[in-house]
């Protein structure tokens, strides 16, 4: 064994034994973070962590589930963290789009007020996270500030990151549109929803955190 | 009423600390004006102006719309980045522009290599 495959493997191992690895989705609000955290969970321990809704801001706190484990396709890798749902971050919050989408006066004010915290919350926990997944919707425009935001963010903080574009079942879904707005990541799409090409997405979270 | 632009030279924010340089930015947002920024904040700072915005959400201020269009071509020689890099780092980043104005006049920023769209909430006619 070489020297530099000693201190690979040294640090490789002094990282997974590190404990609570905190493993953040981030993203717009309804890119489907909720979504794809329930994917995992039902895959590794059979039951889901977060409710999902067509209305943007379901997910308005910080919601974690500890003690995930996810084996590699040959079984020889295994990956433990606590996965860490976070609201969808936005600039701006009307409560009159929730009305609009459907919710009475008063639950959309209160809707909103718990989203514009939510975001807060979202933002101040960057600083915990040893890896994140940034979830995008593939049918949407992916050069938003917020998009160019939260990458820079954890580009300036350190912080591995896999950009996974979501949706990959709708006919608008384009993942090369991503790719071509952030060339310097890998991306991976996948259908969060009925598990499409989520294989993948495992394979790619090994190379990120391990 | 029609729209004000506020145009804010770097030389304006590049003396104040991350925490003051947003505040100054937001309270002229809340001054229902649109900020011309001459240059852009730090990544961190980009983050801080949108959480200190949701703090401030209430029934008047809805939040912001931001879009920062950056100043240097991808295709800028090895030698040129390292001379905008230490630039940057004793001047600040005065490359590019930002552009902040509120929600509730700013409906969404469109943004290529070439133009910047400002798309305004559709103001109802009076009677």
């Amino acid at each position: 064994m070489g020297l530099l495959d000693f201190l690979t493997n040294y640090f490789n191992a002094l990282f997974r034994k590190k404990k609570n690895i905190k493993l953040g989705l981030y993203g717009p609000p309804n890119a489907g973070k909720s979504t794809l955290a329930n994917k995992i969970c039902k895959d590794w321990i059979g039951e889901e962590m977060s409710t999902v809704s067509n209305i943007a801001h379901e997910t308005r706190e910080i919601i974690i589930k500890e003690q995930i484990s996810i084996k590699s396709k040959d079984g020889k890798k295994e990956l433990m963290f606590n996965l860490v749902d976070t609201p969808g971050i936005a600039t701006k919050i009307d409560y009159e789009d929730f009305i609009k989408a459907g919710l009475k006066s008063a639950q959309a004010k209160k809707r909103a007020k718990e989203a514009t915290k939510g975001v807060v919350d979202a933002i101040k926990w960057l600083d915990e996270m040893d890896a994140v997944v940034v979830v995008l919707d593939s049918t949407q425009d992916p050069l938003t500030q917020v998009n160019i935001t939260i990458l820079g963010n954890l580009q300036a903080r350190n912080i591995p990151v896999l950009v996974v574009g979501n949706k990959t079942d709708l006919k608008k879904a384009d993942i090369k549109k991503i790719e071509s707005a952030f060339p310097q990541y890998d991306i991976v799409g996948i259908s969060a929803k009925y598990g499409g090409n989520i294989e993948h997405f495992y394979d790619a979270l090994f190379k990120v955190v391990a | 009423m029609p729209l004000t632009l506020q145009f804010v030279p770097f030389s304006d924010i590049e003396p104040l600390g991350s925490a003051r340089r947003v505040k100054k930015l937001i309270d002229i947002v809340k001054e229902n004006k649109i900020v011309l920024l001459e240059g852009r904040l730090k990544k961190e700072e980009e983050a801080d102006l949108i959480q200190i915005a949701m703090e401030e959400i209430n029934n008047k201020f809805k939040g912001i719309e931001l879009a920062v269009i950056e100043g240097k071509h991808k295709q800028e020689s090895f030698v040129s980045n390292i001379r905008s890099g230490v630039l940057n780092m004793l001047l600040g980043d005065r490359q590019g522009f930002t552009i902040i104005g509120p929600a509730s006049v700013i409906k969404e920023i469109k943004k290529d290599p070439n133009k910047i769209e400002l798309f305004t909430k559709e103001t109802r006619k009076s009677k």
